[in-house]
């Protein structure tokens, strides 16, 4: 026994070659890689900067001060040919993406519940629709979509001067869909601050009532409260303000003209198209996100819920949902990101989106790639790290506090 | 004193009639009852729902089969004013110009090349996704080497001509790469053999390639302007899981290594990625890699998105591969370092192979998104199948409204028997691993 330790003990202290210290090895890969990639950064810029010169392209974001010279068919912002910069130009481009980014998140997040929902009910027609629908719009390319629907159905419509009339100011035609256009009045801003009083006083409300519940017991009808809060009293206020003859919205509607619609609010058909098709298909996506977190919350919680007596509704509301919330969430974030980077699809049917706009049209006019593309790519990766950033932070609140 | 024997029993003389059964528990109707009409809610549902289907499933199958044009040599056929009837899709265009959506303008009487590589790709394709295939090692060596190549060669018709100072040149490359083996070798301490046969045969394998590469085989060179349709998309989706599945495992092993700027560098690379959309990517790699180039050269139009969109497989690939490396259970690797394997065996005998199976459906799931994201070539230009679909949907030729919808229709029959294909399999293989594990 001793002796075998005494013979490891004299063994073992090996003459260790430097060579073999996974510290030094680490260390020299690490040095490899570091001069790989300033090699490849280095030769790409100098031959970068050679071919800009022969190209006499200027470099430098200077360009975003001068004039561009084109038009933007969709602007929520002020915009002219003659007056707007190339950075104005950015600006526009931007706040389109985002415009459809935003009323496409709220859609498709109905639609994608709707449906998720629908797939699980036991209904076996509905579950069945549902199911066809997630299939067929997963497994074929948003792009051919999007044609699908800006080309097939959207080309289908009839000039403007044959526009099909829908009722209540709403006009469809291939020039897009117009509809009233709502004028502020001076005094909208009473309007304002009673929905910011009525917020604030829901929120104040439910902090009490839910304090209540906790010390007593009792329940107040939460519901109700916030819906007369946030609904009724603006709506009330807006009664009360037409009828004493001072109302602060009022509707422009599109006047129909001998060849086209004049006034009124225009939505271009490929502002349609692009929401239609992005719409369509990401809920097909939250609808699977959707059903898997219903399914992950394990049966024995419904049944312990309605052993405690609580109903069917209160079973969902209480139980269920909050926890399939929390696997829902994150794949949901991923989806509306997807959603966003998928806005830039924009360009084939002609959109005025950020990459049509600066990617497209700017690109082409000044020819400063490295800039241009830059610029766009931050944008969408400013966007995925916040979102990212804000999703861990929500993780971490939501994460189950394990002992 | 009477007990229950006393008492006068009642026992029935004569067999009770079995009563029917229960109504409405079994058969069609009761399941339609079980299924559809349970409540008022749900009745209203399957109401609602039978009208949904009522308006939107007539019509198109009314368009797709039966108003549908099913021969016809131009848009006469197609036209409800010259046609005769109300007519629906317009198969007799599809048929029409059936080569060109397949094969693009690919030079005519080369396409059996085309043929070929659909072959060499479906076999590459069976041989590594169906589990029970013999030597699917052998399967990896085919799909990552054996078949780009000579998918090369056929496609472009190889004969690149190499001059006599680039094979000096190579030779010199491949005289310093063994050296560099045998340095190290030396160097370490380590048996010569194993290292110059390391050195050997990766100069062999790029020796090989490129010889077959240079060499004539007679076949004529078919530029790839000239390349389109179903090829072009199949060649975009094979070349981005060609190059992402390698570069994906690596990055992955990247961003799980020890070695902090190994790691930095490959969150950094994956992240980027994913946060940009793939669109920005391509015109990306169309501006801007002919700049970072020498001035004298060029790169290929159809190679330019190529490269982008295996860069964006590859970050994808990277996170699936991570998923898998993650749920190894951490015994695996201690149980590979106390046998005193070091990293590269580590990784290639124990961790990847299971790693890489467990996460074969998130694979195939990244390649369906890769294989849908392709169309997005035809933005950048590529005549992919949505492009040669544009580009016919003008011709004069066939000028007719339902040519555009037909036209679509095709692309997204297309697309669908492919990812659902795939789809389905990737739940199989999902279902059969998952039976493994079941306890």
């Amino acid at each position: 026994m001793n002796s075998v330790q005494t013979a490891v003990s004299q063994t073992s202290p090996p003459k260790k070659s430097f060579l073999y210290d996974p510290k030094v090895r680490g260390a020299f890969y690490q040095v490899v890689l570091v001069v790989a990639i300033i090699a490849l950064f280095y030769v790409a810029a100098t031959n970068a900067i050679e071919n800009l010169q022969r190209a006499k392209i200027a470099s430098g974001f200077g360009f975003l001060n001068n004039t561009a010279g084109f038009d933007i068919s969709q602007t929520l912002i002020q915009f002219s040919a003659a007056g707007g910069t190339y950075g104005d130009a950015f600006i526009v481009g931007l706040l389109n993406t985002l415009i459809v980014s935003a009323i496409g998140i709220f859609f498709t997040t109905f639609l994608g519940f709707l449906i998720g929902i629908a797939r699980l009910s036991k209904n076996w027609m509905v579950a069945k629709v549902a199911m066809v629908y997630v299939e067929v719009l997963r497994n074929v390319p948003l792009l051919v979509q999007l044609l699908f629907w800006y080309i097939a159905v959207l080309g289908a419509l009839p000039q403007p001067r044959n526009s099909l009339e829908m009722g209540a100011g709403f006009y469809l035609n291939s020039r897009g869909l117009f509809m009233a256009k709502p004028i502020w009045a001076s005094n909208i801003g009473i309007l304002v601050a009673v929905l910011l009083i009525g917020l604030i006083g829901t929120f104040i409300y439910r902090r009490w009532a839910r304090k209540q519940q906790e010390q007593t017991g009792r329940q107040y009808p939460v519901g109700k409260v916030t819906l007369a809060l946030v609904l009724g009293l603006p709506i009330l206020t807006w009664i009360v303000l037409a009828l004493i003859g001072a109302n602060p919205i009022s509707f422009e509607l599109p006047r129909k003209g001998t060849f086209n619609l004049t006034g009124g609010m225009q939505i271009l058909p490929e502002f349609v198209a692009l929401l239609l098709g992005l719409v369509t298909y990401t809920a097909a996506f939250i609808a699977e996100v959707v059903r898997a977190g219903i399914l992950a919350v394990s049966k024995g919680q419904t049944e312990a819920a309605g052993s405690l007596g609580l109903t069917p509704g209160q079973t969902l509301r209480l139980v269920v949902i909050p926890q399939a919330m929390r696997v829902i969430i994150p794949p949901l974030t991923s989806q509306y990101l997807n959603l966003t980077k998928n806005s830039s699809l924009a360009v084939a049917i002609g959109y005025p989106d950020l990459v049509q706009v600066f990617m497209g049209t700017v690109l082409n006019q000044t020819g400063q790639a490295i800039e241009v593309v830059v610029i766009t790519m931050g944008v969408y990766l400013t966007i995925s790290l916040l979102t990212s950033f804000i999703m861990n932070i929500y993780n971490r609140r939501v994460a189950i506090v394990e002992r | 004193m009477s007990t229950a024997v006393d008492m006068p029993r009642f026992v029935r003389a004569r067999q009770v009639e079995a009563l029917p059964p229960p109504n409405l528990a079994r058969g069609p109707i009761a399941w339609i009852r079980e299924n559809l009409f349970s409540g008022p809610f749900n009745t209203i549902l399957t109401l609602v729902v039978f009208y949904l289907l009522y308006v939107s499933v007539p019509p198109l199958v009314k368009f797709l089969f039966i108003d549908a044009v099913w021969t016809g040599t131009d848009r006469a056929a197609c036209r409800a004013d010259t046609g005769g009837s109300e007519s629906g899709a317009c198969w007799a265009f599809i048929w029409d110009k059936i080569n060109y959506f397949i094969y693009g303008s690919y030079t005519i009487s080369e396409r059996w090349r085309v043929n070929i590589f659909f072959i060499l790709l479906a076999v590459g394709v069976v041989w590594l996704l169906w589990l029970k295939a013999p030597r699917r090692d052998l399967g990896a060596v085919y799909f990552f080497w054996v078949f780009p190549v000579v998918s090369y060669v056929l496609l472009t018709g190889g004969n690149e001509n190499f001059s006599g100072r680039f094979w000096l040149g190579f030779a010199i490359f491949g005289a310093l790469v063994i050296a560099l083996f045998a340095f190290f070798a030396a160097l370490l301490k380590t048996s010569m053999r194993p290292a110059l046969i390391l050195g050997g045969g990766i100069v062999a394998v790029i020796g090989i390639t490129l010889a077959l590469v240079d060499l004539d085989f007679g076949l004529a060179h078919v530029p790839t302007s000239l390349w389109g349709g179903i090829l072009v998309t199949l060649l975009v989706a094979t070349v981005g899981i060609v190059v992402s599945l390698p570069f994906g495992i690596v990055l992955a092993l990247g961003r799980r290594s020890k070695l902090p700027i190994v790691r930095l560098a490959s969150v950094i690379f994956i992240e980027f990625v994913r946060g940009v959309p793939l669109i920005t990517v391509l015109i990306m790699a169309n501006t801007m890699l002919p700049l970072f180039l020498p001035g004298d050269m060029t790169v290929d139009r159809l190679l330019r998105p190529l490269i982008g969109t295996a860069l964006f497989a590859s970050a994808y690939m990277a996170e699936v591969v991570r998923g898998g490396l993650q749920a190894m259970p951490k015994g695996q690797y201690e149980g590979a370092m106390s046998l005193g394997l070091n990293y590269p065996q580590m990784m290639s005998l124990i961790i990847l192979p299971q790693a890489l199976r467990i996460v074969i459906p998130g694979i195939v799931n990244t390649f369906i998104g890769l294989f849908k994201d392709t169309s997005l070539v035809a933005i950048v230009g590529i005549f992919d199948l949505v492009k040669t679909i544009e580009a016919s949907r003008i011709d004069p030729n066939w000028a007719a409204p339902t040519i555009g919808i037909t036209g679509y229709a095709f692309a997204a029959l297309f697309y669908f028997v492919f990812c659902f294909g795939m789809s389905r399999y990737s739940l199989g293989v999902e279902r059969r691993l998952a039976a493994g594990q079941k306890r």
